[in-house]
């Protein structure tokens, strides 16, 4: 009862590939759960059948007592799956806050005669999703940072704009790419402290990461996937001494 | 029946056309994934130019296979230079920017090419010089003439020499190679925007001969036949799926038969409602329905979206 | 823009109110063809603001934007006309024949609109010409659209016994039909404007940026950009089938001429020239490629006949050479437009793939 997602026997071929075969593994409400393997693990190819952007060959994902079989990218989000993207997808030629405001879409109804008219009611909306807009870039730390173009910030905050989007659309569980790469030391420990901040609103994080003591620290379990296949799982520091695991990290000294 | 096999010459005889200017797009699509988008209107000068030479030739009294093979070979290098010149223009300095943006500079070319071409050939309908007697052969109760079998046998030949080119020559190796990824292509040594400008040449050179043929075949020449040929053409190179040169051929052929038969029986099978003036239609009616139901073309190898 | 006096916005726009109430006045002074030529330019502005919804806030390339201006016009008058002796009030045909091109706009985007930019470009281009060939060929065996010839006599707006087409004269002052209509396109102007306006700053009009740059993202945001894309299909198709039906009743006769490729191009070139994105921009761009031909005329023609006795090239020439031209330069040296949009110029001048 207290899964919030469930992966059951999920597999996925491109061409003689296997990226992922047949992978399980369910996530309780409000863990941080971790999601690391070697470079071609397979997975962000889990995040994209997750999210829609890819079918799955065999297996399905349940999500909060419903099954996500054959959903749209933008039925997942509704459904309240968010994520971001390992090589940052922000639209970069709009303002940060514009990005968290397109974020809100999915929550929010306003159609072409509201935006016409301008009713009462539609004026209401949109004042209320610039306010929360600005509010996640306030809960993530980039408000002043507002009116510049999503393009032009600099790489952290490029990260954190993008969770401030995800968040907007007010999602269950929140699926991150990798969001320390590329960031420096006191980034990525500002990063942890927002991750454990979003946990503590009630936010289930699925985290896929490279940077071992940021998911060491933060992640309540890890899932390892080695070769689209997951061969440990289970609280980072009992992973960490999984034979399998080190084997599979084998000259990658993160993993130690 | 004979109907049926009258109707098959002639759609294979424009048909051949169509492939010879379908090959055009499918290459400089395949080298820069772009649409060449005024690729009809080199096909159209190359039509106009030949027209010229042709009518200044033809009292001389050469042999009349002379006379339009000096007009082809006057209108190959016309066609090259503006080929040349559309890449130079249009398309190197955008090839960075945004897709739409080379789109809407060829279009821009079209126009001033078409205008162009309007100021020195006149907005009339141009009859096109038919000194090459047409001859027909029975074959049971329908004819082919001998210009239809000289069409045919050029596109042949043509699209044999551009498939030795780019299968068996140094050359049409940097050429693949670019098509499948430029970035190490130039890394191995391929000068990009020299394969990028051959191909807009090679395209071009095809466009005048197609050209030339569309010229004898219908009779006439206008400043604005360019623009719906190359739009069938181009349907043709989606049809046999963008970018793959056995496709391009194909895809003319098939469209030239599926034009033709057309506009041959949907008399027949509308009870007259509609007639052989909706021929015109048939090509868009191919496009969008493989665009939507098969948007890789019928040996289209690309799977998708690229961008 | 909010740095500016509230005052002075006021007072300018009442100025220009005014500007655009005395206009046809101070223009037939030059003559009543005048009002007609600006009449027309007002024509080609609806046109491109309902293309900018397409081209410039959606980003989809639409080659055929006329066939929904043929639409329009053919609907207008095909009821209103001699030709089936129906003649329906125009308060009813109009917003019919903007429906009718909104429900065509539809038909073709939905099972287009997946296809990659400059597949689009060309199928809509195809679409264009498939009505064209359609309006030219419905005469048989049921004559329909009357082919080539077209539909004549068609009905001016009439409202109770107020006729546009008729001249008046109220308050002292001459109304000829082109003023009437004048301040009947004016209107309708003014409303697809603030309409244009609102939707770019709506929800719907940020879920169209969105799609614009980055597709993928927008779908992960929970947009649903099949639909969103439908939608300024759409709406832009019945800008475009409104304006055809306001060009049936002051031309009074349509044929498939009207409606051909080149007219599709040149609304493109409009958006493009004036700023794609930017409502002010695409309203100068049509503007100025609409009044180009009227300038050409008075400028290089007695040029022409001055320098060589007679006129070497045609107007119509010089301007479409002149418009190639343009989009060519425009692309190269200022991709965004005269007037850009902030957006768009970010976009189209910093994007490498």
């Amino acid at each position: 009862m207290s899964a919030l997602l469930q992966a059951e026997g999920v597999s996925k071929r491109f061409g003689g590939v296997q990226a992922l075969a047949g992978v399980g593994f369910s996530i309780r409400r409000g863990e941080i759960y971790g999601l690391i393997g070697p470079n071609g693990a397979g997975k962000t190819t889990l995040f994209n059948l997750l999210t829609g952007i890819y079918l799955p060959d065999e297996g399905a994902f349940s999500f909060d007592g419903r099954l996500l079989a054959g959903l749209k990218p933008h039925q997942v989000a509704e459904a309240g799956i968010a994520r971001t993207f390992q090589n940052i997808r922000l639209f970069a030629n709009l303002s940060a806050l514009e990005n968290v405001m397109i974020g809100r879409h999915v929550r929010t109804r306003a159609g072409v005669l509201g935006a016409v008219l301008r009713d009462r009611a539609t004026r209401g909306e949109e004042a209320a999703i610039e306010r929360r807009a600005l509010e996640l870039l306030e809960y993530v730390g980039i408000a002043a940072r507002a009116n510049d173009a999503a393009g032009s910030l600099p790489y952290g905050d490029q990260r954190r704009l993008e969770i401030a989007r995800a968040l907007a659309t007010e999602p269950k569980l929140l699926a991150l790419d990798e969001p320390a790469a590329g960031m420096n030391a006191s980034e990525t420990a500002a990063l942890r402290g927002l991750l454990e901040r979003i946990r503590g609103d009630g936010i289930t994080i699925l985290l896929i990461e490279h940077d071992m003591k940021l998911v060491m620290r933060v992640c309540d379990r890890v899932l390892v996937l080695d070769y689209g296949e997951r061969i440990a799982e289970g609280p980072p520091g009992e992973v960490q001494k999984n034979p399998r695991v080190i084997e599979a990290y084998l000259g990658a000294p993160a993993a130690v | 029946m004979d109907i049926f096999i009258q109707q098959l010459i002639n759609g294979v005889t424009l048909g051949s056309v169509y492939a010879v200017v379908a090959l055009g797009y499918t290459m400089v699509y395949g080298i820069i994934q772009l649409i060449n988008f005024a690729h009809g209107e080199v096909v159209m000068i190359g039509a106009m130019v030949a027209f010229s030479v042709i009518t200044a030739l033809a009292p001389g009294g050469w042999p009349p296979l002379m006379v339009v093979a000096a007009g082809t070979i006057v209108a190959i290098p016309v066609c090259m230079a503006i080929g040349y010149g559309l890449e130079r223009i249009a398309y190197r300095p955008l090839r960075n920017a945004p897709r739409l943006a080379p789109l809407i500079s060829a279009i821009g070319m079209s126009i001033i090419l078409q205008h162009l071409a309007l100021l020195v050939w006149s907005r009339n309908f141009i009859a096109f010089p038919q000194i090459i007697k047409s001859e027909p052969y029975h074959i049971g109760g329908a004819i082919i003439t001998n210009v239809q079998i000289a069409i045919i046998a050029t596109s042949v030949a043509m699209m044999a020499g551009l498939a030795l080119m780019v299968y068996r020559t140094r050359l049409g190796t940097a050429m693949r190679a670019t098509a499948q990824n430029p970035q190490v292509a130039g890394l191995m040594g391929v000068d990009i925007n020299r394969i990028i400008a051959v191909t807009f040449l090679i395209a071009a050179a095809l466009a005048a001969v197609a050209g030339v043929m569309v010229g004898s075949y219908y009779g006439i020449a206008h400043y604005q036949m360019g623009s719906l040929l190359g739009l069938k053409a181009f349907s043709a190179a989606v049809l046999g799926g963008i970018g793959n040169l056995p496709g391009a051929m194909l895809g003319g052929v098939l469209l030239g038969v599926v034009e033709a038969l057309g506009a041959g029986y949907i008399g027949d099978f509308t009870n007259n409602w509609f007639g052989s003036n909706y021929q015109d239609v048939f090509a868009f009616i191919v496009l969008i329905a493989v665009l939507v139901f098969r948007p890789t073309g019928l040996l289209g190898e690309r799977v998708g979206d690229r961008t | 823009m909010k740095g500016r006096n509230p005052a002075l916005i006021w007072v300018g726009a009442g100025l220009v109110a005014i500007a655009l109430l005395a206009l046809p006045f101070a223009l037939a002074q030059a003559g009543t063809a005048w009002v007609r030529i600006t009449n027309f330019a007002i024509l080609y502005v609806l046109l491109a603001l309902g293309l900018n919804i397409v081209v410039g806030f959606a980003g989809l390339l639409d080659l055929g934007y006329i066939a929904f201006y043929a639409l329009g016009a053919y609907v207008y008058a095909l009821l209103a006309s001699p030709h089936f002796n129906l003649h329906l009030p125009f308060w009813l045909t109009l917003p019919f024949g903007a429906l009718v091109a909104c429900l065509f706009g539809v038909l073709l985007g939905a099972p287009t609109l997946k296809l990659r930019g400059d597949y689009l470009a060309i199928v809509t281009l195809g679409f264009g010409e498939i009505i064209r060939i359609f309006l030219n060929n419905l005469a048989r065996p049921v004559n329909i659209t009357n082919g080539p010839q077209g539909v004549s006599r068609i009905d001016p707006f009439r409202l109770g016994g107020f006729d546009f087409g008729k001249s008046e004269t109220l308050f002292g002052l001459a109304f000829s039909a082109p003023i009437k209509y004048y301040y009947f396109l004016l209107a309708v102007m003014i409303v697809v404007i603030i309409t244009t306006i609102r939707l770019q700053n709506s929800r719907i009009g940020r879920a169209w940026e969105a799609v614009r740059e980055d597709e993928t993202a927008a779908r992960a945001m929970g947009i649903d950009t099949t639909s969103i894309k439908l939608l300024a299909f759409a709406i832009g198709a019945s800008f475009g089938g409104l304006a055809g039906g306001m060009f049936s009743a002051i031309q009074g006769f349509i044929s498939p001429e009207s409606f051909v490729l080149v007219e599709s191009i040149m609304v493109v070139s409009m958006v493009v020239l004036g700023g794609m994105g930017n409502v002010w921009g695409v309203i100068l761009g049509a503007v100025l490629l609409s009044f180009a031909p009227e300038v050409l005329r008075y400028t290089v023609e007695p040029v022409q006949k001055s320098l060589f006795g007679r006129s070497l090239v045609e107007p119509e020439v010089i301007r479409m050479l002149l418009f190639g031209l343009a989009m060519v330069l425009i692309m190269r040296f200022r991709p965004a437009g005269l007037l850009p949009s902030a957006v768009r110029k970010r976009e189209l001048a910093e994007r490498k793939e």
